[in-house]
């Protein structure tokens, strides 16, 4: 499929109206700029599987009768949420990073983690953290009398809580959970600070270099509000195809 | 605009039919209530009596037919709502106090607010409503601290501090429990006895037997058969009045 | 027209917000301060420790530099002060507007409440700082627009789409039988909102607002990113001056107390708030 057609209407665009949009009529910038979007929509992926499986063990742990395991989990918790996001990114990239150098070989030491690495797992236990709670207090908001009579018929402890409990408790969480994700895509931005090549770091270095700064912005937040617009599309699907018939808003 | 003279019906309802979507609730209703005359409308659940209240002060608008409330035509888009409502009062099943201000407040709000009349007279009468419904010294309890029963005094209050020509009744005793409907039907007894036009929708059917001139029974959104109580009570002429009464009596 | 009946029976509870405010809101408490006081004060003996007699100890330095994070940190909280303060006057009518009865109005504040809740923070903040004008014309006067208002302007827009989806839902959340009793005493739609509805709405819009300024607190330092010198940019100068590799860890830790000991009241208020406003 030829799109040069298309790439080239970009190019009369900027030489009728002045609107300068490289990214789709210069091959280099377009690559670059693809890749930049892929590495967005990478960090955002890794991000969202891993919070959520980060709060699905946390909210399990909140469970455990060990005193020391809940509020070690506490702990973390409080620190992650309670802190600026961007301080907390610098602290693991560069205070962190700092001692986890290996040498190289030729003299110089390379870090072990890579900035996009810190930035997945900074941003994955940020956003693992409201997690936590928004699935703890999913399993909260079952009665207990539903479990008591899951008991009653039989089911062990272990079997309620997967057959019975989850299932509700996940359809309870789901738009708080919806939110907090929303709030993590919009948060990925932040890797731009530690120099991540993702796309609002690519805009930055195309806009320095072709200065068509208010294109590049506006195709930015364009492409972002899209991507939210995706998520959201996909939660709803997801919580319309799990709704409870009469009882759920 | 008809003049009206006090001969005449003060709410006079012909043909209305209201749908709400694919959901035709009142199929042709039509019902004439004088001046100091007490109409119950008893009924199962879904046969259209709260629509009709709500129909009457134009809080739901009819689709066709027509509705005359002193002669003033309610269905008319050129209908002078403010006027309307201060001739109709209306009491939900849920009281629906402003948990906001005080129970003297409540009864204040709207004369002050709406009809724009002295505050000092206002609070005199306010004072005089309490007194009425028999609850001195709740002048200044939040509806939040009242008991349901209480709360539906007030709200009676409520709207006979607007000087209401007829008095809407929206089964509000169904949310009460049975030792505080003695109280509430008490006071809606004193109200009848003291000349105010009433349209009372309950399930309270020896309360109907005391206080209406006329009884009406509504299924499905037709008004079935109508009478006064004791011949209707002791008589029912339709299959389906007696189906109805033989279910709850 | 019927109204439901509620019940009282243990049947599945109404969806419950995680917690008491909408955004998931934290609960700082003051072992936290200590665990975070704890961390500082065992990184900078360890650091200190590790460093050599010669050179200046680290709860010296960090001392020494105090002065200026103070500095940087109260721009930090004068532009939380204002962002908040702008989105609020602009986000109330905003709110209001999505609930209008005139469709045209409804679906375009609509729009731009999404558009903006939707929208990084960073990625407005740079459109802000790249391109609004840095000096603008009033009559004959000409206003300078520093940095740090542009970047105030950029954090109240997502502030005045938070505070208009707050609004919109505190209205809705007022149950139908407050309009219709209204509505039966002859108020017209404003005087509703006016007396009614929205003295009904402050105490429920209270607590996720105060959580609201919280996070706007905690986002201020991404206005380092795009240059202004706030707190977090005045450390990573100070890093750098300073050179030292054993300074970094204690003065990031330095800089999160900083925001500890800000938002951990305003944490406790709200909490207070919350349990005393508890909607019945």
């Amino acid at each position: 499929m030829d799109l040069q057609p298309i790439w080239n209407w970009f190019r009369t665009l900027h030489d009728t109206t002045g609107i300068n949009l490289t990214i789709f009529y210069d091959s280099f910038d377009r690559a670059r700029f693809f890749n930049g979007f892929l590495t967005s929509v990478r960090l955002m992926a890794v991000c969202i599987i891993c919070s959520v499986i980060i709060g699905v063990i946390g909210a399990w742990i909140q469970g455990s009768r060990l005193r020391m395991l809940r509020l070690t989990t506490q702990g973390y918790i409080q620190f992650f949420r309670n802190t600026p996001p961007l301080v907390q990114l610098y602290f693991f990239y560069f205070a962190v990073g700092a001692y986890l150098r290996v040498s190289a070989g030729n003299g110089l030491s390379t870090p072990l983690v890579s900035n996009f690495t810190w930035a997945a797992i900074c941003l994955s236990f940020w956003a693992g953290a409201f997690n936590v709670e928004i699935f703890r207090s999913g399993i909260e908001a079952v009665p207990r009398e539903t479990l008591e009579a899951a008991e009653s018929l039989g089911y062990s402890r272990l079997k309620a809580y997967v057959y019975v409990i989850l299932p509700l408790a996940f359809r309870i969480s789901l738009p708080a959970l919806n939110n907090n994700l929303v709030n993590l895509i919009k948060t990925t931005t932040i890797a731009y600070a530690i120099a991540v090549p993702e796309m609002l770091y690519i805009a930055n270095q195309i806009w320095s270099d072709e200065l068509n700064v208010p294109e590049m912005m506006n195709v930015l937040l364009l492409i972002y509000v899209g991507l939210v617009g995706v998520l959201v599309l996909i939660m709803t699907r997801l919580e319309r195809a799990l709704r409870v018939p009469g009882y759920m808003p | 605009m008809a003049t009206w003279t006090p001969d005449q019906p003060l709410v006079e309802m012909r043909d209305v039919h209201k749908a709400f979507g694919a959901l035709e609730v009142l199929k042709g209703i039509s019902l004439n209530v004088m001046k100091r005359e007490v109409i119950c409308i008893i009924g199962p659940s879904g046969s259209g009596k709260s629509t009709l209240l709500r129909c009457v002060n134009a809080l739901v608008p009819i689709d066709s037919g027509s509705i005359l409330v002193e002669g003033q035509e309610v269905n008319d888009p050129r209908l002078d709502k403010l006027a309307l409502r201060r001739k109709v009062g209306m009491v939900f099943q849920q009281y629906n106090l402003f948990p906001h201000r005080t129970a003297l407040d409540n009864i204040m709000m709207a004369p002050i607010h709406v009809l724009k009349r002295d505050k000092a007279e206002v609070e005199e009468q306010a004072r005089a409503l309490i007194r009425k419904v028999r609850l001195e010294g709740k002048e200044q309890s939040y509806p939040g601290e009242l008991s349901g029963g209480q709360q539906q005094r007030i709200a009676i209050a409520r709207s006979l501090a607007m000087n209401p020509d007829i008095m809407l009744f929206d089964e509000v005793t169904a949310a009460l429990d049975p030792e505080t409907v003695k109280d509430v039907l008490l006071t809606i007894r004193q109200l009848t006895e003291e000349g105010m036009t009433c349209v009372i929708v309950t399930h309270e059917m020896g309360f109907a037997r005391e206080v209406a001139d006329r009884v009406y029974f509504t299924d499905r959104g037709i008004l079935v058969e109508h009478g006064p109580p004791k011949e209707f009570f002791a008589n029912p002429r339709d299959p389906r009045t007696r189906q109805f009464l033989d279910q709850i009596l | 027209m019927t109204t439901a009946k509620s019940t009282d029976l243990p049947v599945l509870l109404a969806v419950r917000k995680p917690e008491p405010s909408s955004s998931g809101g934290f609960r700082l408490s003051l072992w936290h301060g200590f665990v975070l006081a704890a961390a500082l004060l065992l990184s900078v003996a360890a650091a200190d420790a590790a460093a050599g007699p010669a050179v200046a100890s680290i709860p010296a330095t960090i001392w020494k530099w105090t002065p200026l994070i103070a500095q940087g940190f109260a721009l930090n909280i004068a532009i939380s002060f204002l962002a908040m303060a702008i989105g609020t006057v602009a986000g109330v009518p905003l709110g209001l507007a999505q609930i209008s009865l005139l469709p045209p109005i409804r679906t375009s504040s609509w729009f731009v409440t999404q558009f903006f809740r939707n929208s990084p923070w960073l990625v407005l903040l740079f459109y802000c700082m790249l391109l609004l004008p840095f000096q603008i014309q009033i009559g004959g006067t000409t206003i300078p627009l520093p940095g740090w208002f542009k970047s105030t302007i950029g954090l109240s827009l997502p502030v005045m789409a938070n505070v208009s989806e707050l609004v919109r839902g505190a209205v809705l959340s007022i149950p139908y039988g407050q309009w219709e009793a209204a509505e039966s005493l002859a108020y017209t739609r404003r005087q509703t909102l006016w007396h009614i509805i929205l003295p009904q709405c402050v105490k429920r819009i209270t607590p996720p607002w105060m959580n609201l300024y919280a996070i706007l607190t905690t986002s201020t330092p991404l206005c380092a990113v795009v240059g202004v010198n706030e707190a977090m940019t005045l450390t990573g100068n100070i890093l750098n001056a300073e050179g030292r590799t054993d300074l970094l860890i204690p003065m990031y830790l330095y800089l999160l107390t900083w925001f500890f000991l800000y938002c951990y009241p305003i944490a406790r208020a709200t909490l207070a708030l919350e349990t005393r406003f508890q909607v019945r």
